[in-house]
């Protein structure tokens, strides 16, 4: 390759827009005529409809449409199912999935029961004023236990229980593996709720063009073509007549996929039947009811080790929170289950889960999706059977790294793409070396930490292990085309929320075409662009779509090599493809611009060639037949003011395997929101409900985010094994950052305070000032 | 819904004059009003800083403020950052620089912020800089690339 652009530190070809404040976000777009929706929710947790009066509302003035569940006719039907239960034997799946909306009966706050469309936003809001709902309020049910408990009020009155799904899976025997062990290690585990707050809230604007019979969505979702797909089916159009475009997005980190949510079934249909286009943007109080959330589990888990501190096996069991519906299926808990394996060679494993329906706002994935649970389960398990065995926390993890030459490894269960959970490659050994010389771990506890002991401060270390399953298929398609001024254009069908997606596909574009690039010009998400592909989640973006653009653009060079050889008259293999045009090796005056083969490739007169096709265009699909597997070891030190239990980190070191980096500086980004969001998680954001269902934090003011204050400098080092299950060798990285911070988190305080010699161990996140100071205390 | 009452505002050096409805918030009145939406909404209720704008030169919140408070006043966005279309200023392309955005959302109301910062604090610490950032969430970058650009902005502005 003449040029190399991958792995290269380019700065991004869509800052401009956005620094200038040029960029389209969808409440950015004005249309003639464009009316704005508003929706009534519900403000119980759990109630009975009895009526529904709207004639106010409909009568005031500004006010176009007032819509129940009943004026939707046949339109009124739960939403489908995103993610369908896995080919597990024994798997049990109760699909209840949500309603645009409520009819009867509301099961969570802030479920929607009307739409107000009118002139403004302001008229609209004023309208749901007037709207007057007579509420039975039913007992609810929050806490994951209590709904399992005999008698339980029920969120799905025709269900037996609240049990949502429940799915076990084995690899070994384990009870064999119990049998043997020298040790046991119990522990019980809690994981609470969390929000992903992007910066931009949801929103949707649909227009009907009724001279064109066509209807343009744009919308904030992470997966446009399958919305377009979706939308189409539901209102009786041919695909061809929608067009869903998800233009720049204000973060995404996975609630922004979720077919459907009831305003993107209700905006578009609004506009058709109104004829005029419709606006509804979320505000943040909405957002905190009605986008997704993640991360309530209870986990019962023991390990059993023999006397040197091997795994022999271990069994875990765990309760999921749901929400009110389910219909993304069982993602996030398959993430837990599978994850929990991390990086460690584990022969028995046996695992139990029960996904639970509560009042609560529907689940589904958030960055990290799960996989954060289980790697809290597994490392607090080894910390506590490290201490209980006087085994080196960091040892006792060596020991039971899988070695580099067990890949791939089988771990025998079954995955979230529904494909057996194989780890591709990896050199886990590795990665936890670069972190213990990175975090200076002999000195931290033979001279760091007793010096600090000696003057009354308290300073911990933590340092985990983890895995993340990335880049998952089914498939995604690029489209490169190379056009008569010279730049290349790529379109391809995946939604971009911020990850650099027109630099980092462009770059392999670059790559092969031999161009600047910065004359690849980049579209994802617009359905008339491109429109075969599933969406932006788990960390597959720049995996799998990124695999798609290198063939497509492969295929382009090979083309562009062909028609070069004919016009040169000349062998393919005397060419040079470099700068932007086509030249002979040593000659470097006889060249050719791509610009010009792209014209000579789309003649004005002649035939095309049986067998050829006009221009310098390809498409290509491609499909991982499993995830690829990404490593890394997190560690950090950190001092907690013994009074306030206030924690200040004074060393955050990441070092992390993602395979092949296609561009340092945007993976730097990647890594570092994600251990924000990780932080955020650990010790600042829980979701705070009251007994009977109503949240009480749903706001930026009360919901801490982490700032500029709390996120510490980190230092980020990288191995590479490249993944063997695509082209550029490449593993997600989206999503790893968030994942081990919580089991980080726990580790450090623990050492911090010194708390096991007390007896004291932390089995919970999120942790704040206070609940630390009720745990060290003892307040349970 | 109560008349209309004048608004005269001066955005980015040009004068607007408008009718609105007294309980129009500034940042409707920017984004909807004048077709400025670089300014973004991300809370409305006066925590994220990402509708910061600059009036008379403060930066401050425009979801906090009715379009009718901003009557007479000088109003600076972020489309009034760059020097000419198609460039960027010395802050801009130190953001572009040190990758300080993902999204982009949070960025026009960071920009707003640290532009003002870095004139009354033309040579801050890392310290000062995150303190400043403070008042503005991003849930993307994690901050860490947005201090850094900052810093390199100073220092490009410093050596002229
Ligand atoms: S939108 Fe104004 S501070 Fe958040
Ligand atoms: S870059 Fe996305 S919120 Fe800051």
């Amino acid at each position: 390759m003449e040029t190399r652009h991958i792995g290269r530190a380019v700065t991004r070809n869509e800052d401009a827009r956005l620094l200038a404040g040029r960029a389209l976000f969808v409440d950015d777009v004005e249309l003639p005529g464009m009316l704005h929706a508003a929706f009534l929710r519900s403000p119980h947790a759990h109630a009975e409809i009895r009526s529904v009066d709207v004639a106010a509302a409909r009568a005031r003035p500004g006010v176009v449409a007032v819509v129940t569940a009943e004026d939707l006719g046949a339109y009124w039907k739960p939403g489908p199912l995103l993610v369908p239960p896995p080919p597990i034997p024994g798997v049990v799946f109760r699909q209840r999935c949500q309603v645009p909306l409520a009819r009867g009966v509301v099961r969570h706050v802030g479920e929607p029961v009307a739409m107000v469309v009118a002139e403004s936003r302001y008229i609209a809001e004023d309208a749901l004023a007037d709207i007057v709902v007579d509420y039975a309020p039913l007992p609810a049910v929050g806490d994951l236990e209590a709904a399992l408990a005999p008698g339980a009020p029920r969120v799905h009155a025709d269900l037996p229980d609240n049990i949502a799904a429940e799915v076990r899976q084995a690899k070994g025997d384990y009870a064999a593996a119990r049998a043997r062990a020298a040790h046991l290690v119990r522990r019980r585990f809690r994981y609470d709720r969390g929000a992903s707050i992007p910066m931009e809230t949801r929103g949707i604007v649909a227009a009907w063009d009724a001279k064109a019979d066509r209807l343009t969505v744009w919308d904030t979702t992470q997966a446009p073509v399958v919305i377009r797909n979706g939308l189409a089916a539901m209102l009786g159009l041919a695909e061809s007549q929608v067009r869903v475009v998800a233009p720049f997005i204000g973060g995404g980190f996975g609630p922004k996929i979720m077919m459907f949510y009831p305003e993107e079934m209700l905006v578009p249909w609004a506009a058709l039947r109104l004829g005029r286009p419709v606006k509804w943007i979320e505000d943040r109080l909405e957002h905190f009811f009605a986008t997704t959330h993640e991360r309530g589990q209870i986990h019962e888990a023991e390990l059993a080790l023999d006397a040197e501190g091997r795994i022999l096996g271990v069994r875990d069991e765990f309760l999921m929170d749901t929400g009110a519906y389910d219909p993304y299926g069982l993602t996030v808990p398959l993430n837990s289950q599978c994850t929990l394996l991390n990086c460690y060679d584990i022969p028995a494993y046996e695992s139990r889960f029960r996904a639970v329906f509560t009042n609560r706002t529907l689940v589904s994935p958030y960055r990290g999706a799960g996989r954060q649970h289980g790697i809290f389960v597994i490392e607090r398990l080894l910390d506590a059977a490290a201490r209980e065995l006087g085994l080196d926390r960091v040892e006792i993890r060596r020991r039971n790294l899988i070695p580099p030459d067990r890949f791939p490894y089988r771990n025998e269960i079954i995955y979230q793409d529904f494909a057996p959970l194989t780890y591709d490659s990896g050199d886990y050994a590795a990665l936890l070396d670069k972190a213990l010389a990175a975090i200076r771990y002999e000195r931290f506890l033979s001279e760091e930490q007793p010096r600090a002991r000696a003057e009354g401060r308290h300073l911990g270390l933590g340092i985990v292990c983890y895995v993340e399953g990335t880049g998952i298929g089914p498939y995604e398609g690029a489209k490169v085309r190379v056009q008569p001024s010279g730049k290349v254009t790529l379109a391809t069908g995946i939604g971009t929320q911020g990850q650099g997606h027109f630099t980092v596909l462009a770059q392999v574009v670059a790559e092969q075409l031999g161009v600047d690039v910065r004359d690849v010009e980049v579209t994802t998400g617009d359905t008339d662009q491109f429109d075969w592909g599933v969406g932006t989640f788990a960390s597959r973006g720049a995996v799998v779509a990124g695999a798609a653009t290198h063939e497509a653009a492969a295929a382009v060079r090979a083309k562009v090599l062909k028609a070069a050889a004919e016009h040169f008259e000349c062998a393919e293999a005397d060419l040079v493809l470099a700068d932007g045009k086509v030249s002979i090796a040593g000659v470097p005056e006889r060249a050719i611009t791509l610009g010009e083969l792209a014209r000579l490739a789309n003649p004005l007169r002649g035939a095309v060639k049986p067998g050829t096709e006009p221009g310098l265009e390809a498409t290509r699909y491609f499909g991982p037949e499993m995830g690829a597997t990404a490593a890394g070891v997190h560690a950090m030190v950190i001092e907690v003011d013994a009074e306030t239990l206030r924690p200040t980190i004074h060393r955050y070191v990441v070092v992390h395997d993602c395979g092949t980096v296609l561009n340092p500086l945007i993976l730097a980004g990647q890594i570092q929101g994600g251990v924000a969001q990780g932080i955020g998680n650990a010790f600042f954001e829980r979701l705070v409900w009251s007994e009977d269902g109503q949240l009480l934090n749903a706001s930026l003011a009360d919901y801490l985010l982490p700032t500029s204050l709390d996120v510490p400098r980190m230092e980020l080092h990288h191995t590479v094994t490249p993944s063997p299950l695509n082209p550029l060798g490449t593993k997600g990285a989206g999503e790893a950052g968030a994942i081990p911070v919580g089991a980080l988190f726990a580790q450090a305080i623990e050492d911090a305070l010194d708390l096991p010699s007390r007896g004291i161990e932390i089995a919970e996140i999120p942790l704040s000032p206070s609940r630390l100071w009720e745990i060290v205390h003892g307040g349970g | 819904m109560s008349a209309r009452v004048a608004v005269t505002v001066s955005v980015n050096g040009t004068t607007h004059r408008r009718e609105v409805e007294p309980r129009l918030l500034l940042s409707d009145f920017l984004r909807h009003e004048l077709g400025l939406t670089g300014t973004h909404v991300g809370c409305e209720h006066g925590v994220c800083g990402a509708c910061t704008i600059r009036l008379d030169g403060a930066p401050v919140r425009s979801c906090l403020m009715f379009a009718v408070q901003a009557d007479g006043h000088a109003i600076a966005t972020v489309e009034g950052l760059a020097p000419a279309p198609g460039r960027l200023s010395v802050l801009q392309e130190a953001f572009r620089d040190a990758h300080a955005l993902q999204c982009g959302y949070c960025t026009p109301g960071i920009l707003m912020t640290v532009s003002a910062f870095l004139e009354e604090t033309p040579d801050p610490t890392e310290e000062e800089v995150r303190h400043a950032l403070s008042g503005n969430l991003c849930r993307c970058t994690g901050y860490q690339h947005i201090v850094d650009a900052v810093l390199l902005a100073a220092r490009r502005l410093r050596e002229g």
